[in-house]
């Protein structure tokens, strides 16, 4: 996935485009004896390395320590409590995450080498993990991380809108921190709020239902403020007036809530202990 | 290759005629069909719903949770039995609602009876990525009890020692919410040790993803959960043998799950009175796209589409007339344009007889603005981007087809690439070892099957098409004005 980004980044668009081409111009039949290969670009062994691109970041070094706070490690506890102790290794993601939320929203190499450390695997099991999914940032991202959803569903939309309002208001593109620190804007794929589309997510928070006027009072609203205003109960914020998945126009069923369905009358026939004991449990 | 609009039509008419046979006629059923049109599907009522808090109207907690009857006699549904509870499932005719539509109780029954030492798990699917899809969501941020109560008693029919939930990473608040869930679960003695007082052991286990589509494909989920790269495993051994950490495993999806328990309460007769043979029930369907009020929506299976879009949706946008295409199932089905869109049932067997799906039952609506080309070239960079890159067909070529996509949007292609473009997808298709490499090659096929006069037509007008122009033609919000405001204010009122 992360190559899959660098390509996208790595190939100029003219480039791309004359790769597989086919198209017979006299050109092309002069050099019909050579036959044309298409390939993806190699991977630059920067992508794949924990590092990530920013080798000038001097503070993020095997050299530098990193150890999880006091209150971390009782929810390290907790965390390492849900897996099987000869399969500790189920905690890596978890444990990245907390690291990262601990580091600001950034996952420095130390960090990962003390996750390694704390699970008893080596270093390279949690830098495959660190390098596979994309929620880990191993570059610094700016206080406010804007992921836009720019998949089919919020396309249609407006997502091609909102990037645009997006990087007037703030000055930069996708992939790119504001000089001050403050914003990281990134295109992503689905985010899961179709029925809500256009959508970005903003740190841990969706925000739904966008025009390119609202999404630039949120941005203004998180510069001068420094935090994100209020979410509705469910975790999100349409930014339209909707309260969550209803529709602009309201919700078409459920007006008052249904009576409680009556409960048929169910014949005993197994007594579960009896299930705990052929399977050992 | 294309099916011709004959086909269409006589597929889409023996659909109909099968849909006015076949229900179960049990009394309560009966009695519910005859309210009805003879034949005809959708026009759920409330009191049929499985997901009465869908809009938020009441609390997800264990208190609101026991009004609307979760929780509700569930030590008597495991003194059912493994065998009495997947033999209700199978007669409810549930399938399963994360896209393949397998029969839930057969699933369910593979899972080994006798124990060789290996405990057996139960994993929840709740990795929601498909674009277009935002179900699960909604029951796990409104109605978890249902899916924690579900994890209890699918988990006991598969004699399952615990259920992970694993929940896509970029659902931070969802995830919250569910963990909260799952502990005034266990501080009321529903789970844990003689869960709900049946003299059962359950745990369950909330496990947050980090952004990977590939995790949504189950054993890439396995990957995961153990700790190492999403990357899908051959098949065999199925996971009912091998699954997690080595010991059988079933993954279901979030909806399934949740409404086993509603079934199990109703009965299996009450669920299979509604719907299509061999598609029934009730589906939670998310319609978003260029419609008048994009909702969430809990529907009868089998619905027309355009009935459920006219009634749930406002319709679309500008009218049925400018409907251009509809893709019915989340990105990975093809889309369907408007002619088949007309008199088509919302349901797995009808969708397929038109070489679609309905997937997760998530509906994106294209209207006549759209260019068809460019939305199916950014669903090519979503499976390029998310491509895992095990297998060489589906990482090179969902490269390939995304390449030459970008081309043929400006028309800058040759009109026999069309035929290469399908062959790279046939390429691609069945050839890797999980279905994302299907998943990446059936939209390109239903654009080349639809629409190949679009392409062809783009390429010969290539000076004239400007691009830029037509790069921003999609307007933001494409629903109506928020009309909404007196509900919204009394419902965040009490929250």
């Amino acid at each position: 996935m992360i190559a899959a980004r660098a390509f996208a980044a790595a190939v100029p668009r003219a480039v791309a485009s004359a790769l597989p081409s086919f198209a017979p111009s006299a050109a092309a039949a002069a050099a019909s004896s050579v036959r044309s290969i298409s390939m993806t670009p190699r991977s630059l062994s920067d992508d794949l390395s924990p590092l990530g691109h920013d080798h000038a970041d001097q503070s993020n070094t095997e050299d530098h320590a990193f150890d999880f706070t006091d209150a971390n490690y009782r929810v390290v506890e907790r965390v390492l409590g849900k897996y099987p102790a000869m399969y500790k290794k189920s905690a890596i993601i978890p444990l990245l995450d907390l690291a990262q939320r601990q580091c600001g929203n950034f996952l420095p190499l130390a960090a990962m080498q003390k996750v390694a450390r704390l699970l008893n695997v080596s270093d390279i099991e949690v830098y495959e993990v660190a390098t596979f999914y994309t929620m880990f940032n191993r570059k610094r991202v700016g206080k406010f991380f804007i992921q836009l959803c720019g998949t089919t569903p919020c396309m249609v939309n407006g997502s091609e809108d909102i990037k645009a309002a997006i990087e007037e208001e703030l000055g930069i593109h996708s992939g790119e921190t504001t000089p001050d620190g403050m914003f990281t804007l990134l295109e992503v794929e689905c985010l899961g709020a179709c029925v809500n589309a256009p959508m970005i997510q903003v740190n841990d928070d969706f925000f739904e239902c966008l025009t390119p006027e609202t999404t630039r009072d949120l941005l203004r609203h998180c510069r001068e403020k420094g935090s994100l205003p209020p979410l509705t109960k469910w975790g999100s914020k349409p930014l339209n007036g909707q309260d969550s998945c209803e529709g602009p126009l309201g919700k078409t069923s459920l007006a008052t809530p249904p009576p409680v369905p009556k409960r048929r009358t169910l014949e005993a026939k197994v007594d579960p202990r009896t299930v705990k004991d052929t399977m050992m449990y | 290759m294309a099916v011709t609009a004959a086909a269409c039509r006589l597929a889409r008419s023996a659909s109909r005629a099968t849909g006015s046979r076949g229900f179960h006629a049990s009394a309560a059923a009966a009695e519910w069909r005859a309210s009805k049109i003879e034949g005809s599907f959708g026009g759920l009522q409330d009191a049929d719903r499985i997901f009465t808090n869908l809009y938020g109207d009441g609390d997800w907690r264990l208190k609101d949770a026991l009004k609307r009857g979760d929780w509700d006699g569930t030590k008597d549904m495991l003194w059912l039995g493994p065998e009495g509870i997947i033999d209700d499932m199978k007669k409810s005719g549930l399938r399963g609602r994360g896209g393949a539509g397998f029969p839930s109780g057969l699933k369910w029954s593979f899972m080994p009876k006798k124990t060789d030492g290996r405990p057996n798990f139960l994993v929840v699917n709740a990795d929601e990525s498909e674009p277009g899809t935002c179900k699960d969501r909604e029951i796990m941020r409104k109605d978890p009890h249902k899916l924690v109560e579900g994890c209890l008693v699918a988990g006991f029919a598969m004699r399952a020692r615990a259920a992970y939930i694993y929940i896509r990473g970029e659902f931070f608040n969802e995830a919250n919410i569910l963990e909260e869930a799952i502990d005034e679960a266990y501080q009321a003695g529903f789970l844990g040790r003689n869960a709900c007082g049946s003299g059962y052991d359950f745990d369950v286990y909330l496990h947050r993803g980090a952004g990977a589509y590939i995790c949504g494909e189950e054993t890439g989920l396995l990957e995961s959960l153990e700790g190492k790269q999403g990357k899908p495993r051959l098949k065999p051994p199925f996971p009912a043998n091998k699954g997690l950490y080595g010991c059988p495993t079933t993954v279901t999806n979030v909806e399934t799950v949740a409404v086993a328990p509603t079934i199990l309460r109703r009965g299996p007769e009450w669920f299979a009175g509604m719907g299509r043979e061999n598609n029934r029930g009730t589906k939670l369907f998310c319609i978003s796209g260029h419609v008048n009020n994009p909702i969430t929506v809990e529907e009868e299976m089998s619905i027309p589409l355009r009935e459920l879009i006219e009634k749930h949706a406002g319709g679309v946008r500008g009218g049925w007339d400018n409907l251009q295409a509809i893709i019915p199932g989340g990105s990975s089905v093809p889309l369907l344009p408007k002619n088949i869109c007309d008199d088509i049932l919302t349901d797995f067997d009808a969708l397929r007889e038109v070489k679609s799906g309905l997937g997760t039952a998530a509906i994106t609506v294209f209207d006549k603005s759209v260019d068809v080309i460019g939305a199916i070239r950014r669903l090519s960079h979503f499976y390029a981007h998310e491509s895992c890159g095990q297998c060489t067909p589906c990482r090179e070529g969902t490269h390939w087809m995304e390449t030459i996509l970008n081309r043929m949007e400006v028309g800058d292609a040759d009109e026999e690439e069309i035929p290469m473009l399908e062959e790279i997808s046939r390429q691609i298709e069945g050839h890797t070892i999980c279905a994302l490499g299907d998943a990446a090659a059936w939209p390109v096929q239903g654009l080349i099957r639809h629409y190949q006069h679009v392409i062809e037509d783009r390429i010969r007008r290539k000076g004239d098409w400007e691009s830029e122009k037509h790069q921003y033609f999609q307007k933001s919000w494409s629903g109506e004005e928020f009309a909404n405001h007196a509900w919204v204010q009394e419902v965040q009122a009490r929250q």
